[in-house]
């Protein structure tokens, strides 16, 4: 929140994070709930927090590729899929650490969105978002045959961390090293678009042609998008695979890319918090659903196979409601609010 | 492996193939009038089929009433959704268009299965006779010879339709500059309407002549996935590329089933095949065989 008087007066202090003292003491209440959470929640809930930061992450990789790049993917699920694989096998199949497990998932997904993002050099638009969609179902397809390596259709279990002697084998453990996890990574998205990297994203982005002319290579820049954001699927999906100690092929299907990419517009694109709350927000949904449906199924036993069948039909409803009269999504409606308090009561 | 099993192969491949021709030409419709890409496009051929299973066998219309009356279902939910849906979102990204279609695609599936649920349906009685024929010496089902002709013709027709007719040379025009179009006195809206109509009654054709082969279930909108390779391949707004695209994309895919099936003993190529063979021509050739390059003037 801005106070009157509150000039920029050099650039310095236009690109930082955090802009007033109030802004930081606000992010250290933040900081400590999100630090005490586990102790407040359990259960269910805990693990419906786990499930939305790891999602923070995958959100904020692909709203680096898709929000500030401009590069539609429709394949984040089976990227995903790939860094929890990759984990998985050098976890569970070859015995070492999870330490080693998260970084080479990155890795090894990163190498596989350049792959798959080469056709990003010469396509566009809706071609490229069909040329990711076809990324999706042949990864979809290599970890149901890929049996030596993926288990096929067994899947594999996975163990979780441990430090020394210590095992993180309790969800409030393993929510510590995720919300590291979550918190390293959207401060580095936070200050990777603050860079000259980050611009030159944008500027791919809002004109391609325009962006080359001034110098910026587009092949680098389209590449190195691919590449980070599919770092960040990497090590969400190797988060997830070792949060739920088992990966099967059934999690990373086209529908986990559809909720990504419905997580980063309801969220608001090119924008980092947008995606924390998109994030929240389509973590949240289905469980609400669920919630409502078993209710109404409890109550009026003979709307129970209607109301059940029809989860996904309402979840397919709120998105189509949201995109008709929240088109820029909730980080626009946050800013609204915040323009709102910050003038209030007086606001013109 | 013998040459009879290559033969049928290539005669089923062709029809599946001319199944997603259609589909495919409902989807380049949409996208040649009105630059919105139809994720539901599946869906489409999916209400088509059950709505069709219906009147047929729920309420025991005779077939051509069926048939009629599914068209004009088709021809209502295009124009309820166009103008509830879509005509909201002129103007925003291509990605909130992509997105509002796939949720839209996720409602219509789950009416279909709250309705009539997840098993296999079978259209009773059959609409063409059962007994098969001999085509050089290979045995074919006579519902497979009357699936290619009808989609064949539907192909054929809206070829026509938008080569010689006043609407198709309208929304022609449409496709090439919005406001050209309505400064020629063209309804640009109408079109919008139109093209979304022609597409959903296309696609609806096209899931009944399928349910009548293979039965219908709820897994039938992954028709819908199959147009992204049979209309990259054509070229996204081509009609003719569409067709084609279809007819290649079915043949490759039952092609490189079959072989990987007898030779390397694998099973499943056909999911990933199509996709593959995508990946392929927009490395080779980004517009596809017949699609517009786009020229960017800046």
């Amino acid at each position: 929140m801005q106070y009157c008087g509150d000039f920029r007066t050099t650039y310095e202090k236009d690109v930082k994070i955090f802009q007033t003292p109030f802004i930081k003491i606000c992010m250290g209440f933040l900081g400590v709930a999100l630090l005490a959470l586990p102790f407040l929640i359990k259960g269910e809930y805990l693990w419906i927090a786990l499930q939305i930061l790891i999602a923070v992450i995958g959100a904020v990789g692909l709203n680096i590729l898709t929000g500030f790049t401009g590069q539609i993917s429709l394949g984040q699920g089976a990227f995903l899929g790939v860094g929890a694989y990759t984990s998985a096998y050098l976890t569970a199949k070859m015995g070492l650490s999870f330490w080693v497990g998260i970084p080479a998932a990155g890795l090894v997904t990163a190498m596989a969105g350049m792959v798959f993002g080469v056709p990003s050099l010469r396509l566009k638009g809706l071609y490229l978002a069909i040329a990711t969609l076809a990324s999706q179902f042949i990864l979809e397809w290599v970890f149901v045959r890929w049996e030596p390596v993926t288990g096929g259709s067994y899947g594999i279990v996975v163990p979780r961390p441990m430090i020394g002697g210590y095992s993180f084998e309790s969800d409030r453990s393993y929510y510590y090293i995720v919300l590291a996890f979550t918190v390293v990574m959207t401060l580095f998205a936070t200050n990777l678009i603050r860079t000259k990297t980050g611009r030159a994203f944008m500027a791919v982005r809002d004109h391609y042609i325009s962006a080359e002319i001034m110098g910026i290579s587009l092949y680098k820049y389209r590449l190195l998008s691919f590449g980070i954001s599919s770092f960040y699927a990497g090590v969400a999906g190797a988060l997830f695979g070792h949060a739920l100690k088992f990966v099967s092929s059934e999690q990373f299907n086209i529908g986990v890319s559809i909720v990504y990419l419905a997580m980063i517009i309801i969220g608001g694109l090119g924008s980092i918090i947008g995606s924390v709350f998109g994030a929240i927000f389509m973590i949240l949904l289905p469980k609400i659903l669920s919630v409502v449906t078993e209710t109404v199924a409890a109550d009026i036993p003979s709307l129970a196979k209607l109301a059940i069948s029809f989860e996904q039909g309402i979840f397919g409803l709120i998105i189509v409601l949201f995109l008709i009269f929240e088109p820029d999504g909730l980080a626009h409606r946050w800013r609204l609010i915040k323009a709102y308090w910050k003038l209030y009561p007086f606001s013109y | 492996m013998t040459m009879q099993y290559l033969l049928q192969l290539v005669i089923s491949g062709l029809v599946i193939g001319s199944i997603y021709a259609a589909v495919a030409l409902g989807f380049t419709i949409i996208y040649k009038a009105t630059r919105v890409v139809n994720f539901a496009q599946g869906e489409f051929l999916m209400v088509g089929a059950y709505v069709c299973y219906a009147f047929l066998v729920q309420m025991h219309v005779p077939f051509w009433a069926a048939l009629l009356l599914t068209i004009l279902f088709a021809l209502a939910m295009a124009v309820i959704l166009e103008r509830l849906v879509l005509r909201p979102m002129i103007g925003e990204p291509i990605i909130s268009i992509i997105m509002v279609t796939i949720g839209l695609s996720l409602v219509l599936r789950s009416l279909v299965t709250a309705i009539w649920g997840n098993d296999i349906l079978v259209y009773e009685p059959k609409l063409f006779p059962q007994e098969t024929v001999s085509i050089g010496g290979i045995p074919v089902s006579q519902e497979f010879i009357w699936c290619f002709v009808l989609s064949m013709v539907l192909l054929a027709v809206f070829s026509a339709f938008f080569k010689f007719s006043k609407a198709g040379v309208a929304m022609r025009a449409t496709a090439f500059n919005q406001q050209t179009a309505q400064s020629m006195g063209i309804s640009v809206k109408s079109i919008f309407a139109l093209s979304w109509i022609i597409s959903a009654i296309v696609s609806g054709i096209g899931g009944v002549l399928i349910g009548n082969i293979n039965g219908i279930n709820s897994s039938l909108y992954h028709f819908g996935l199959k147009v992204f390779p049979a209309t990259i391949l054509g070229g996204l707004d081509s009609i003719l590329g569409a067709a084609l695209g279809g007819l290649i994309i079915g043949l490759l895919e039952n092609l490189s089933d079959g072989i990987c099936k007898s030779y390397l003993d694998l099973s499943g190529v056909k999911e990933v095949a199509p996709y593959v063979i995508l990946v392929v021509i927009l490395m080779i050739k980004p517009y596809g065989l017949f699609g517009t390059k786009e020229i960017e003037r800046v």
